[in-house]
């Protein structure tokens, strides 16, 4: 009795179906589809010659007239996880070209180049898909930055919630710019460039699980924009820092702790939206930790606040603009705040995620 | 331990044999059970802990209340 | 925001305790049983401005500190199960048990969801026909009528997936407890507004009288602070042992009289272990045996659990308000709320949380 002839052809693929509708796994495979989605999705919306010579890598040229000092390039990644994709006033991809903009500008850099990976879930849909990457578009239009380089891999359905997406920027830092955590000094002024909390209420509402319903739309934006109004005003600017998650208190003592200095801060003066002090409120929030992704601080020395405040307030991104404290010598590496009844307490860095409460 | 807020009743309506409402807490609106004030009305205000209404809030109550402080703490500015 | 900014006027603040100062001719010590109190207390730093002679002591009335460990663990030991959906409010998330909390019990891959509302639970046992939805229902007598209407509603709706794991506590046996412990050293209460809110406050007129203690009903704002602050003063100096209503805008007498008649359908009174504190008789409150089916407990066969409490932690001392938490051994070093060993660190309203959050470095 001789073996049965094994029938090989149940193992050889047919020609692979379009796959229009829905991401799949052969997308990410690095094949012929792969290269198709790229075609088709990516490049068309990324448009530019250094993307779309195709090598493994984007080229930058810096071209030898730059400069005669040393070139300072400030370079940040980040990896966007949120849920919702889409949310009141912005989008995952949005939000992955905002977040990682606003990191390089906080330096005092002009962005220039992002790249931006994908992970896509099998069973996405390709409308989806395009949404995210043409909002990533506009963002990086709005920004005036490109994006060079990149990579997708698709993964099984029910891992990466539809999309996640990491982008590393890259920026140039000009001559005469020294931003940085490490330079409060005591005396100095602490601003904010707009209403806190935004962006965390809204995708929390969003995201339906406490079923409540708010006007409130994310700020997310590029602020490059704004920090290049702000040092055309001035070089003199010690600190920028975009409060993302962990809100301004967790931002405030990141730089309380890098400068060895207090800060005291003036509850009167923060700004905050009335409906999203009220989510605050009904969900035993307190705003001073609740996400923004379109808003930074600057501290800067006092004699230059007030003209400082006036340029950021003229600018589309400042006008909710507000000084809300000053930087002390002691207590060194915490954050106070002073209550409208003249009582003071600290403000320490979010810990662990916050929790609606009964209490 | 009673983290309650107050809101103020837009609407009035019933699901599933439950008197429910929409609550209006200042630029914040929530589905609430107002089962527990069978009373109200819309306009009224109540306090709301965990999505049950617990009561509503008496206006004259609350106007003698800061009427009352008002008249304590004017006392000190002039004495 | 209607009925809360009036409440935190600060010209009204200071007058009030300009008032309290020129009332008060001896030392007082006043506990306010609320956490949700003595988080504002915190929060508006309104000990700052109270005169000397007033020493605040908080009390044990934060519902997710006191839960005991024994059911904390049965939490976990029942969201550990497969095909369960445990759901929780969500400060109960980060309660440490005997060992982790729920937030570990989630990160081995168990479904657990925050809820703001126990209504809420109802829908994800709806919309999920084929899990067993369990919701956590701690609370007060507050959050009692909420807990309760979950279980008649699940019961209307025919729902057989849907349990409560109860751990429900009382505010007026705990202050015996209190004010019959030989340490007692508080003179005056602050009540529970939102309590009152529900219960009335015809339970703490007996209380007032056996212990000659003053309680005033008080709210959560700073102005309703002070002038429950303002009222127990007064009482004290002239010797007046009664229950007055400082926040009347929401509580009166009687209380809610639907939603006590609610929680007498579904509840009956049972003694309940205080983490921390031990067994007060009478404190607590459980299903009623008609209602069983809808108890977690029965439902999983939890059984008996012994739990591990951290030796270092002295949270019961701090709860009866026998020690400040800056003077417990471990504060702000082996216990921090990212590593919390014991109840009143996790919860905001703890008393150690509150102190950690905003009075170091004071």
């Amino acid at each position: 009795m001789t073996d049965p002839i094994p029938n090989i052809e149940g193992i050889m693929c047919p020609l692979p179906l379009p796959h229009n509708e829905r991401i799949v796994l052969g997308h990410g495979s690095g094949g012929k589809m792969s290269y198709e989605l790229i075609s088709k999705v990516f490049l068309p919306l990324f448009k530019n010659p250094i993307l779309t010579t195709g090598d493994d890598a984007g080229l930058i040229t810096i071209l030898k007239e730059v400069s005669n000092d040393d070139i300072r390039l400030a370079i940040s990644t980040d990896s966007h996880v949120v849920m919702p994709l889409f949310f009141p006033g912005g989008d995952i991809g949005r939000l992955a070209i905002c977040g990682t903009v606003n990191d390089i500008s906080m330096l005092g850099a002009t962005p220039l180049y992002m790249t931006a990976g994908f992970v896509l879930e099998e069973g996405l849909e390709m409308e989806t898909l395009h949404k995210v990457v043409e909002s990533m578009r506009v963002a990086a239009a709005e920004a005036n930055i490109q994006i060079i380089a990149g990579d997708t891999k698709v993964v099984q359905n029910g891992k990466a919630d539809g999309i996640y997406i990491n982008t590393t920027g890259i920026g140039l830092i000009p001559a005469g710019i020294n931003i940085s955590g490490t330079n409060a000094k005591p005396g100095d002024i602490v601003i904010v460039s707009g209403t806190i909390g935004d962006h965390g209420i809204a995708v929390l509402a969003a995201r339906g699980e406490l079923n409540f319903k708010v006007e409130i739309k994310s700020d997310v934006a590029p602020l490059n924009g704004l920090v290049a109004t702000m040092l055309n005003a001035t070089k003199e600017i010690h600190v920028l820092r975009d409060p993302t998650r962990g809100g301004l208190a967790t931002s405030l003592n990141e730089i309380a702790l890098q400068s060895h200095v207090g800060i005291m801060i003036y509850e009167d003066t923060i700004p905050i939206k009335p409906a999203v002090e009220a989510a605050c409120e009904m969900l035993g929030f307190d705003s001073l930790y609740v996400a923004n992704e379109g808003k930074l601080i600057v501290i800067v020395d006092k004699s230059i606040a007030d003209s400082l405040l006036s340029v950021m307030k003229e600018h589309p991104l400042g006008t909710d603009a507000a000084i809300i404290g000053t930087v002390t010598e002691r207590p060194d590496t915490h954050v106070l705040l002073k209550t409208t009844f003249g009582t003071t307490r600290m403000i320490d860095m979010m810990s662990g995620e916050m929790l609606p409460r009964i209490c | 331990m009673c983290l309650a807020v107050p809101g103020k009743i837009l609407e009035i309506y019933e699901t599933n044999g439950l008197l429910m409402g929409k609550i209006d807490f200042g630029g914040v609106v929530r589905e609430v059970c107002l089962t527990y004030v069978p009373e109200a009305k819309v306009g009224d205000y109540t306090i709301i802990h965990v999505g049950f209404a617990l009561n509503l809030i008496d206006e004259k109550e609350a106007m003698e209340t800061l009427a009352l402080l008002d008249e304590i703490s004017n006392q000190d500015l002039t004495e | 925001m209607k009925y809360l900014k009036e409440y935190r006027d600060s010209k009204l603040v200071h007058g009030v305790i300009d008032k309290i100062t020129r009332s008060i001719n001896h030392n007082w010590i006043i506990m306010e049983i609320c956490g949700g109190q003595t988080h504002s207390i915190m929060k508006y730093g309104l000990n700052q401005l109270l005169p000397e002679g007033i020493e605040l002591v908080h009390g044990p009335g934060c519902p997710v500190c006191v839960t005991s460990l024994e059911m904390i663990d049965k939490a976990h030991a029942i969201a550990s199960q497969p095909g369960v959906i445990f759901t929780s409010y969500g400060d109960m998330l980060r309660v440490p048990g005997s060992q982790g909390d729920l937030f570990s019990v989630r990160a081995s891959g168990n479904d657990i969801r925050v809820v703001y509302s126990s209504l809420d639970a109802i829908k994800i046992a709806q919309d999920n026909p084929d899990k067993q939805v369990v919701f956590f229902a701690i609370g007060f007598e507050t959050t009692a009528p909420a807990n309760a209407m979950s279980v008649l509603h699940a019961q209307k709706l025919g729902l057989k997936n849907f349990s409560l794991l109860v751990s429900q506590v009382r505010v007026p046996p705990a202050m015996h407890a209190i004010l019959g412990s030989a340490n007692n050293r508080i003179q005056g209460f602050l009540a529970a507004g939102h309590v009152c809110t529900v219960m009335g406050y015809w339970e703490y007129v007996p209380i007032a009288h056996q212990y000659k203690v003053p309680i005033v009903v008080t709210g959560f704002e700073p102005v309703d602070i002070l002038q429950g602050i303002l009222f127990v003063i007064r009482d004290l100096e002239q010797n007046i042992y009664e229950v007055e209503n400082a926040y009347s805008r929401v509580v009166n007498y009687e209380g809610n009289k639907p939603a006590q008649n609610i929680i007498e359908q579904v509840f009956v009174e049972c003694d309940q272990k205080w983490r921390g504190i031990g067994n007060i008789p009478r404190s607590g409150w459980r299903l009623k045996p008609e209602l069983i089916e809808y108890d977690a407990e029965d439902r999983f066969q939890v059984g008996e659990i012994t739990p591990t409490e951290s030796p270092l932690c002295i949270s019961g001392q701090i709860l009866q308000g026998l020690v400040k938490p800056m003077n417990c051994p471990a504060f702000a070093s082996q216990c921090t709320p990212e590593s919390p060993l014991g109840a009143t660190m996790v919860s905001s309203e703890g008393a150690c949380a509150a102190y950690y959050r905003y009075g170091r470095s004071l």
